[in-house]
């Protein structure tokens, strides 16, 4: 240390073990999180010290490396981000009247939802594509880079005291029915009608590492980049870019926008306020 | 080095920001960043309210929005607000002790991220929130505000950001315009990086 006379580096201890931490973790496993957003990731790797009741990150490190169980809690704790059925419902309002107008004219479309996370948005445009009688010919393609989070969404199963948060979030998202026709309550939980289920596709995959998979319609990522550096978010960019058709449509999250990203000239604005975009080049 | 005054109420807040804002003239050179708790409801009214009584720009950033000195920065409903090097993040995460966005959220990274240039301001509220953040500001090197408790409207939050950490100072409202103008009169405006 300095009182020793020896030179102590600029950056941070903290900052040092926590890069050392990650570089660990991919050359082991290969999860990278190199690239993500660093005030969070701290927050998240701090969380991790407190709950696997370690002194230090770099002890945090070791545990990392030699408990795979310890592995799979810090992977949960980096990947779900808690969100909500109908989040935003002026996006879903202005996704009802600007782009299933769009959809309408194909005979077959496929969406994909990257980053879905637990799966509420998920069910909440499979019940909008399901009132604007679209359904039938879509395929909803769920991803995201944790199975522990896929197997909770595939389930469907939601607390039933966020009900009454999603019911109100369903009537201004434009709700065409009673919210509660699409659920059975049991005990604490609600389980979403198995029809909804019938065309959605839950698998895993990794934007920082996977490549593009298909050829989409549509292409939502929701408050997904937002835990992405720069560097990482221009990657991600080009990627849902080459995933989507000429004239497909990709959605953000309200707080996100293509200004400053390299792809930012290859879409037209749909609806500036709910970030709506539609590849034009 | 231009400093960074990260803000943060609840219950009360509106009528404090109405107040404070308007202290903080056009020559104002530091970035300011305020969360009020706030519900989930969407709308910009908060942002247009506050912009009434404050003479710099008011404005909700967006994801990775550089950090410029003389604007006001108020956090979006419903997300946590970050401070990176040179530019904001937010995030998803679960609420902490019921707030997203929450003031210990922020200004802990705001510790992080600017130590000792960040001056923390805790007004009223009725509940911890900030407190824990506050002393995070004060062991990085920051200086730590807090509201008179006897003027605030809801005192709980002052309190309890007085018993976390030592206090710079302890201002009813008016004197902590001043102390913001003093604090950041007459540097260059620009970006902080």
């Amino acid at each position: 240390m300095s009182e020793k006379g020896l030179q102590v580096a600029d950056e941070g201890l903290e900052d040092i073990e926590i890069a050392l931490l990650l570089d660990g973790v991919y050359r082991y496993y290969g999860a990278d999180f190199r690239e993500y957003a660093p005030a969070s990731l701290r927050r998240r790797v701090r969380e991790a010290v407190q709950r696997e009741g370690v002194e230090s990150v770099s002890a945090l490190q070791a545990k990392l490396l030699h408990d795979t169980s310890c592995l799979e809690r810090f992977l949960a704790l980096l990947s779900i981000n808690v969100t909500s059925m109908f989040r935003d419902p002026a996006f879903y309002l202005a996704f009802r009247t600007k782009v299933v107008p769009l959809l309408r004219t194909y005979p077959f479309v496929r969406l994909w939802h990257a980053g879905c996370s637990t799966g509420e948005e998920v069910y909440s445009m499979a019940i909008l594509l399901h009132e604007e009688g679209l359904y039938p010919r879509c395929r909803v393609y769920a991803t995201d880079m944790n199975p522990v989070v896929l197997r909770r969404a595939r389930e469907g199963i939601f607390p039933l005291a966020s009900m009454q948060e999603y019911t109100v979030n369903y009537m201004r998202a434009g709700g065409k029915r009673f919210f509660s026709d699409y659920y059975t309550a049991q005990y604490d939980h609600v389980i979403f009608n198995p029809a909804l289920k019938a065309n959605l596709l839950f698998s895993e995959h990794n934007l920082v590492t996977d490549g593009s998979f298909n050829e989409f319609h549509v292409v939502l990522c929701r408050n997904v980049m937002i835990y992405f550096n720069k560097t990482l978010q221009k990657r991600v960019h080009n990627l849902i870019y080459e995933s989507l058709v000429m004239f497909g449509v990709f959605g953000v999250g309200n707080k996100e926008s293509l200004r400053f990203t390299p792809r930012e000239k290859n879409y037209d604005v749909l609806d500036a306020g709910n970030r709506l975009y539609r590849k034009v080049r | 080095m231009n400093k960074l005054v990260v803000v943060g109420t609840s219950t009360g807040g509106l009528n404090a920001l109405q107040m404070l804002l308007p202290a903080l003239q056009q020559e104002f050179s530091c970035a300011v960043v305020v969360v009020q708790h706030r519900g989930k409801e969407p709308g910009s009214q908060l942002r247009d309210f506050l912009q009434r009584s404050s003479p710099l720009p008011v404005k909700e950033p967006e994801d990775k929005e550089p950090i410029l000195g003389g604007q006001v920065y108020l956090a979006p409903r419903d997300y946590h607000l970050l401070v990176e090097r040179g530019n904001f993040a937010l995030s998803t995460e679960a609420p902490v002790y019921f707030a997203r966005p929450s003031i210990d959220v922020l200004f802990e990274s705001a510790a992080d991220a600017y130590g000792e240039t960040v001056v923390g301001v805790i007004l009223t509220g009725a509940n911890g929130d900030g407190a824990r953040g506050l002393a995070k500001i004060k062991s990085a090197g920051g200086t730590a505000i807090v509201q008179e408790p006897a003027s605030a409207q809801a005192s709980a939050m002052p309190e309890a950001a007085i018993a976390a950490t030592n206090i710079d100072r302890i201002l009813p409202l008016k004197e902590i315009g001043i102390f913001l103008s003093d604090v950041c009169h007459q540097r260059p405006r620009g970006e902080l990086k």
